[in-house]
């Protein structure tokens, strides 16, 4: 069954903009998404609005669904209240290029500085034995669609532009812990990284990443808190802070 | 203008899914220098949907797999229309492809023994798909995606610039390939962000655009899968091989209609899923075709013994080859025996305990719980056959991925034709992939050693900046997405998944009627991220395409694999003997017949003879391979 609805979009660019009032109709069982589309087709055929899947695979159509980030293809417009205007806007973490396309350069700046996986130099393809246990802690984080919502929603960065040069960001976060965590990978001293060089140590674990993740990914239970912990654990244990000098290598836990 | 923004190198990668970056990877470790050029943010290609696996006969499940018999199922699943050379290659070759993900990164599901776990899939023997749950797709891109930033952090620590080898173009459309001399020059494009203009200039150009589902109304595919390849492909003067084949994915799902299209993966089937209709029935052991009565249980207690011994049962008839399984559905709904939302039932609750359900098939309760409000470890889901795969594609070399008839143009992946034949088997996309986008990259190593070199002269420069610029200044009042949607309607109407030859002819005059009037499709707004101005090139890709597959789709007089037309449901030797070849002539798209190349001596004798009697005419059988 079709209603009417009405629904503000933030349209503009990087010297100006606003919300503009627009009503479209929706159908039973559409997407946030869906109406943006129709938008798009029948009023505004140059509103800008990045998306790819939309089936929540892909994490391109990340933007602010009143006020909340969201993927608006996995945002029902049943959930909204009959009568409730839904405002869409751009990602406020990220300079706006245009409408609701925002410049999320800054994620890929911050995966280049992720030192890469090692493999381990003597073991040829198809050698590699893991155990289905071991390999799930790091799967868990590469679930990650790199949707960007953790990053736009992290309070370190989202009103705080100065501090984006030294701060990774959840999305990163647990890249580091997928790597850590991954059973062949050789690159020691992951998490001393992680606190030194990208920025751990800003995080005060409000956990407004982990509810935004539309992985369900526990970004702060399992990858931020873990990785805090163990970097404490070897810069305050002597034995421990010891053993990490003698072995050329991080400290047992 | 302003001064148009221009770059040098040695290869363009136009796309940035496995096949594309797999063969970036490639040039780029015989030293090129390489541009991947990408409509989406990097990281974002269709690649990431794919949910079930990559096949290959590493044998970790079962010993008894190797290429083979990888071999023998892709020709069946293809109906023996493959290229058999691809066929081969890609058989061959998977095993090092995946394992060699494994050392960039990747973490597969395990066995027991701690190998990469192999899953059942439908037409593969053996389990054979190696799989991280049902996201496969997502770990094959970020691997490579990683794989790019290794080889550029690599790169900045050697030259101190991280992008001196490869360098993505995020958000840029490439409108035009270029020629000088009868080969590849460069390519020309703009950026989406501004709408500014970018010259490549390369002498070779490796196309791996994906498919072209857009053209199509219910779809699995993303926005990005409209053609451009094929499109760009043709009008650079390469040919499209077997456009007709289209695979109608049997499980996409049909509610709510926002959703409709979307993927249900295969492998809820190879786990243990089954699919009814609404009397109840099981119904696909009423579909069992004749050259597969010998692999596939026609009761069900046999069917479900297959689960726990598969070397004394034959396999339950849900894991038919595709467009079997796809047909069956479509028989099912049109006799009146589908669901309230006009699809059939595929149930896993019954068979699987939740938890289980929950760990192996986890995207697919996210999107049936989140979507559809379907708990899909208590109840069934809905699901009805949905565009999926472009079997066609351009008409390649296969050692090379060469494009046969453009020096310096290279095709791998979707965009690519004739490994699949008429229809391809689940698993053997991401496999597709990372075989020949190694080999496109590989072969445009080879071509730059003596073609070193290229320009690009300014004439062929102004006009290709004025056909970008020329939806800016019609008057005519034709808008994009009204001709997209009526384009899919043709489409999804008359060379869906069951034609006619008299719905043929007809899609063939609609398509020719709609491209006329996109000829005066106008773009309001500037050219800044403008959406209406972007999908006027899709569209003119799109049309292209549908023409080229509704063209082939009139010619083909028999029912095989993706292509189902009502008034020839039987299929012919005769017809397996031949390919359908488009080409551009600046103004229509023309397809003629070409012979198959015929399969040599040695892969010929792998097959039992009698198998072959059924695809084959007699004289081919007596004859035996080709040497």
């Amino acid at each position: 069954m079709a209603r009417k609805l009405k629904l503000r979009i933030w349209r503009g660019d990087a010297t100006d903009g606003g919300l503009k009032n627009v009503e479209v109709e929706a159908n039973d069982g559409e997407v946030v998404l869906d109406l943006i589309h129709r938008v798009q087709a029948t009023q505004m055929g140059d509103l800008a609005v990045r998306w790819n899947c939309k089936a929540g695979k892909c994490g391109s159509c990340s933007m602010e669904i009143n006020g909340k980030p969201r993927l608006a293809c996995m945002t029902q417009v049943s959930s909204f209240p009959e009568g409730e205007e839904i405002t869409v806007t751009p990602l406020r973490a990220f300079p706006v290029i245009k409408d609701l396309v925002t410049d999320v350069s800054f994620n890929y700046r911050k995966a280049m500085e992720i030192p890469s996986y090692e493999h381990p130099k003597n073991l040829a393809p198809g050698e590699a034995r893991m155990e289905q246990i071991d390999v799930e802690r790091s799967q868990e984080f590469r679930k990650c669609i790199e949707c960007f919502l953790c990053q736009d929603v992290c309070h370190v960065v989202r009103d705080h532009e100065e501090n984006k040069k030294s701060f990774a960001g959840p999305r990163f976060f647990i890249r580091i812990a997928e790597l850590d965590m991954h059973p062949l990978d050789m690159l020691k001293n992951r998490k001393q990284k992680a606190q030194e060089e990208h920025g751990l140590g800003m995080c005060n674990i409000t956990k407004c990443c982990t509810e935004v993740c539309p992985e369900h990914i526990r970004i702060t239970d399992n990858a931020i808190i873990p990785m805090k912990e163990r970097v404490v654990d070897v810069k305050y244990d002597p034995v421990r802070w010891l053993g990490s000098k003698i072995r050329k290598r991080e400290g047992i836990v | 203008m302003t001064s148009l923004e221009k770059h040098k190198y040695d290869v363009v990668v136009i796309g940035a899914g496995g096949a594309g970056l797999r063969a970036a990877v490639e040039a780029r470790a015989a030293g090129l220098r390489v541009a991947i050029v990408c409509k989406s943010l990097f990281g974002k290609a269709h690649t990431v949907m794919a949910e079930g696996g990559a096949a290959a006969s590493m044998g970790n499940v079962n010993e008894k797999d190797n290429w083979q018999v990888h071999f023998r199922d892709t020709m069946r699943g293809g109906k023996f229309l493959n290229h058999y050379r691809m066929a081969e290659l890609h058989a061959k070759e998977s095993p090092d492809r995946i394992w060699e993900l494994e050392v960039w990164g990747a973490l597969f599901d395990r066995t027991k023994e701690g190998k990469i776990s192999q899953r059942n899939f439908g037409g593969h023997e053996y389990p054979r798909l190696a799989h991280v749950g049902d996201r496969t797709g997502l770990e094959l891109i970020r691997t490579m995606q990683q794989r790019i930033v290794a080889l550029q952090q690599q790169d900045a620590k050697e030259s101190g610039n991280a992008e001196s080898h490869i360098k993505v173009f995020a958000e840029l459309t490439i409108t035009e390939i270029l020629k000088e001399n009868g080969k590849i020059a460069g390519a020309y494009g703009y950026w989406r962000e501004n709408g500014n203009e970018v010259l490549f200039e390369a002498p070779t150009v490796i196309i791996a655009t994906g498919g072209v589902g857009k053209t199509f109304k219910i779809t699995s595919n993303s926005w990005e899968g409209t053609g451009d390849g094929h499109a760009l492909a043709l009008k650079a003067g390469a040919n499209l091989v077997d456009m007709e084949f289209l695979q109608f994915h049997p499980t996409g799902m049909v509610w709510p209609p926002s959703v409709r299209g979307i993927l249900v993966t295969e492998s809820v089937r190879g786990e243990g899923g089954i699919l009814t209709n609404s009397l109840g029935e099981r119904f696909m052991f009423k579909y069992i075709p004749e050259v597969f009565k010998d692999k596939y249980a026609d009761n069900e207690a046999e069917a479900d013994r297959w689960y726990l011994d598969q070397d004394n049962n034959r396999r339950p008839p849900e894991l038919l080859p595709r467009d079997e399984v796809s047909r069956a559905i479509n028989a099912e709904v049109k006799a009146g025996r589908g669901t309230e939302h006009g699809g059939v039932y595929l149930d896993v609750s019954k068979r699987i305990p939740a938890d289980v359900i929950k760990k192996r098939l986890p995207s697919m309760w996210h999107q049936f719980y989140e979507l559809a409000g379907v708990d899909i470890t208590k109840e069934a889901m809905e699901v009805g056959p949905t565009c999926h795969y472009v079997m066609g594609g351009v008409e390649v070399e296969p050692d090379t991925a060469a494009a046969i008839g453009v020096p310096g143009l290279f095709a791998a992946g979707e965009v690519a034709g004739g490994m699949h034949g008429s229809n391809r088997l689940g698993g053997n996309s991401l496999s597709d992939l990372l075989v020949f986008g190694r080999r496109a990259g590989m072969g445009a190593v080879e071509y730059v050693k003596k073609n070193p070199t290229a320009t690009v002269s300014e004439k062929a420069i102004a006009d290709a900046a004025a056909r970008i610029e020329a939806p800016f200044s019609r008057a005519g009042g034709e808008n994009s997405y009204s001709l997209h949607a009526e384009l899919q309607e043709v489409t999804h109407n008359l060379v869906g998944i069951i034609r006619t030859g008299k719905e043929v002819e007809e899609a063939i005059e609609k398509i020719a009627a709609i491209r006329a009037r996109s000829a005066n499709v106008a773009v309001a707004g500037g050219r800044q991220f403008n959406p209406g101005f972007h999908l006027a090139f899709d569209l003119d890709n799109m049309l292209l395409v549908a023409e080229s597959t509704a063209k082939s789709a009139l010619l083909r007089e028999e029912s095989r694999g993706g292509h189902t037309r009502d008034d020839f449901p039987g299929m012919s030797s005769k017809w397996r003997q031949v390919n359908h070849i488009s080409s551009f002539d600046g103004k229509n798209v023309n397809v003629k017949a070409q012979p198959l190349p015929p399969i040599p001596k040695e892969l010929f004798d792998l097959f039992d003879i009698h198998e072959l009697e059924k695809y084959m005419t007699p004289e081919e059988i007596v004859k035996g391979g080709s040497n």
